[in-house]
C-alpha cells in the first residue's frame, strides 16, 4: 500500500510560533532529530518543504471570474503544513509511521490518506 | 432448530472468516458464504448433512467465489486486483477441517480496528461474526435500515481502500487493540441488556466473549469480560417484574440463574489466576460479590474505589457512593455522591434521593427524585422513580 501523510503542524513549525519558541533548545533538538529519523525511514519519500500557510493564496473560479482570498482554504491552524509519502504493508504500519512524526505529538495531527494505485 | 440453522449460528463467523482469509475481500466472501448456506438449505434436508458441515460450506463458498471471479474476468479483462487461490475445484464433503484455520480473531481485530468509527465497528462485528442481518442490527440500535446498510458498506469499503490489515496485531499494539475489541463486545452486551424484551445482542456478546476466551486463553481481561457478562446476564430474569425495573437490592435471588453465576465465577477465577487486575476483572469481581448474600459492602466499596482509580469514571464514583452508604451509612455515601460531577445524569439524582430519604430529609429527597424524573428516558426506570417519589 502507498499512503500520503498530510501533516498539520503543531508547536513544531519553526517561524514565529509561540509554542515553538517556548521549547527548550534540548526539546527543539529532539524535534529535529525525530524529523531526521522519519525522513530516513525506508519506504518514506519526503515531500518538498512548504512555506507557512500565512503565505497561501486561495483561488476560486465563479462565473468565469477568478477570485482570490488571502490565506489557506481551511482555518490557518488547520492548514496543511507538509506532506510525505510512505510505502508499507498496511494501515497499521502507516499509523505507526504517522505517530512518529513530531507534529502528531506537538498539538498537530497527521492525516493518513491511502493513494489509489493505477 | 434445523441442523442448518444451528450451523448457521455457530459457524457463520468461522466460515466467513476463513473465506475472507482465502479471498481477501469482504463483499465477495459474504456473497459466497450466503450462496453456500442457500445451497446447503436446499441440499442437506434431501441428501443429509455432510460429515464436516463447516468445511463443506467453506469449500462450496470458495468454489462459487472462484467461478464468479472467472466469469467476471472473462466479461471484463480488467479485473486484476484479485488472484483466485490455486486450488482444485471439488465440492466434496470429505474436507479436512484443519485445512481451514480458524481466522475469527483476524476478523474481529479487523472489524474493531480503531480507524473505523465505533458504531461501524459494532455493526461490522455483528454482521460478520454474528451473522445478524442488516435489518436486525438497525432495529437493535434504533437507526433506519438504509442508514445501517450505508454504515456497513462504508466500513467495508474503508477496510479495502485504507489497507486495514486482516490479522492479529503485533504484540506492541495488542493491549490497545484488544481493549478496543472488548469495548465493542461489551457495548453489544449492554445494548442488549438495556432492552429486556430482546436479548439477541446479549447472546451474541456472550458468544463472542466465549470465542475470544477460547482463542486467546491467556488474556485475563477477556476472561474478566466474559465473567462480567455472565454474572450480569444471570440476573436478567430478576431484573424486570411486570414491565418495571427491579433494583438489585430488591431482586428475588431465587430468580437468578445459579448455573450461569457459577460459570461467571469460573471465568473470574481463570482471570485472577492469570493475575488479571484490569477494569473488566475488577468489575467482574464486584458483580460476583453482588451475587453473594449477605453482601460484603466494605469489600464492594473498596473494589469500586479501585475501579474509579483505573477508569477515572464519575459513574463508577457514584457506584462507590452507593456501596459506601451501605457499608458506612447514608451520610458517608451522600458526601461522596454530592461531589460527583454528573448533574445531567438521572442516576445521580435518584441515588441522592434515596440517600436523603434514609436521612429523613424528605423535602430534599423529593427535589432530587423530581430532578431525576426530568432526566430519565427509559420507561421502566421512570415507573420505578415515580413509585419511589410517591412512597415518600
Amino acid at each position: 500500500m502507498k499512503y500520503m501523510l498530510l501533516i498539520h503542524h503543531g508547536a513544531d513549525t519553526a517561524s514565529g510560533n509561540e509554542a515553538w519558541e517556548a521549547m527548550s533548545e534540548e526539546e527543539q533538538r529532539e524535534v529535529y532529530a525525530a524529523w531526521q529519523a522519519v525522513n530516513e525511514t525506508p519506504g518514506l519519500t519526503p515531500g518538498v518543504r512548504m512555506a507557512d500557510p500565512e503565505n497561501a493564496t486561495t483561488v476560486r473560479v465563479q462565473d468565469g471570474r477568478t477570485l482570490t482570498t488571502d490565506g489557506p482554504f481551511v482555518e490557518l491552524k488547520e492548514a496543511i503544513g507538509g506532506y510525505c509519502f510512505f510505502e508499507c504493508d498496511d494501515l497499521d504500519a502507516a499509523i505507526e509511521m504517522a505517530a512518529r512524526i513530531p507534529s502528531a505529538r506537538n498539538g498537530g495531527a497527521v492525516e493518513v490518506r491511502p493513494i489509489v494505485e493505477q | 432448530m434445523t441442523p442448518l440453522a444451528e450451523t448457521f449460528r455457530d459457524d457463520w463467523g468461522r466460515v466467513l472468516a476463513a473465506l475472507i482469509g482465502l479471498l481477501g475481500d469482504f463483499d465477495l466472501a459474504e456473497e459466497a458464504a450466503q450462496e453456500a448456506f442457500a445451497v446447503a438449505a436446499e441440499r442437506w434436508p434431501r441428501d443429509g448433512v455432510p460429515s464436516n458441515p463447516r468445511s463443506w460450506l467453506v469449500t462450496t463458498a470458495r468454489n462459487r467465489a472462484i467461478d464468479r471471479i472467472r466469469r467476471e474476468r472473462t466479461l471484463a479483462e480488467k479485473t486484476r486486483q484479485l488472484t483466485p487461490p490455486a486450488v482444485a475445484h471439488d465440492e466434496t464433503d470429505e474436507m479436512d477441517a484443519t485445512r481451514f484455520p480458524d481466522e475469527r480473531l483476524e476478523l474481529i481485530f479487523t472489524c474493531c480496528h480503531p480507524a473505523l468509527a465505533t458504531e461501524a465497528q459494532v455493526a461490522l462485528t455483528l454482521r460478520t461474526l454474528g451473522g445478524l442481518g442488516t435489518a436486525e442490527i438497525a432495529r437493535a440500535f434504533l437507526v433506519p435500515e438504509p442508514t445501517m446498510a450505508q454504515r456497513l458498506v462504508r466500513a467495508k469499503r474503508k477496510i479495502k481502500a485504507a489497507g486495514i490489515p486482516f490479522r492479529v496485531p503485533a504484540d506492541h499494539l495488542l493491549p490497545d487493540r484488544l481493549a478496543a475489541v472488548l469495548a465493542v463486545v461489551y457495548l453489544i452486551f449492554n445494548a442488549g441488556y438495556s432492552a429486556p424484551a430482546d436479548n439477541e445482542l446479549t447472546r451474541e456478546a456472550l458468544r463472542l466473549g466465549r470465542a475470544l476466551a477460547e482463542l486467546m486463553p491467556d488474556e485475563p481481561e477477556i476472561h474478566g469480560l466474559l465473567a462480567l457478562m455472565l454474572l450480569h446476564d444471570a440476573r436478567r430474569a430478576a431484573r424486570v417484574d411486570g414491565g418495571a425495573l427491579v433494583l438489585l437490592a430488591d431482586q428475588d435471588p431465587s430468580r437468578w440463574d445459579r448455573r450461569q453465576i457459577a460459570a461467571g465465577r469460573a471465568a473470574l477465577e481463570r482471570a485472577l489466576a492469570l493475575r488479571g487486575n484490569g477494569p473488566y476483572v475488577v468489575q467482574a469481581a464486584i458483580a460476583s460479590l453482588h451475587a453473594e448474600l449477605p453482601r460484603d459492602w466494605p469489600q464492594i466499596a473498596a473494589l469500586y474505589g479501585e475501579l474509579a482509580r483505573l477508569t477515572g469514571s464519575p459513574v463508577v464514583e457514584l457506584s462507590r457512593a452507593v456501596a459506601v452508604a451501605e457499608a458506612d451509612g447514608p451520610a458517608a455515601g451522600l458526601a461522596i455522591a454530592e461531589k460527583v460531577p454528573l448533574d445531567g445524569y438521572h442516576y445521580l439524582h435518584a441515588t441522592r434521593g434515596e440517600l436523603l430519604r434514609r436521612l429523613d430529609r424528605v423535602e430534599q429527597a423529593r427535589d432530587a427524585y423530581r430532578r431525576a424524573l426530568e432526566l430519565v428516558h427509559d420507561d421502566a426506570e421512570r415507573r420505578l422513580l415515580e413509585r419511589r417519589l410517591a412512597a415518600l
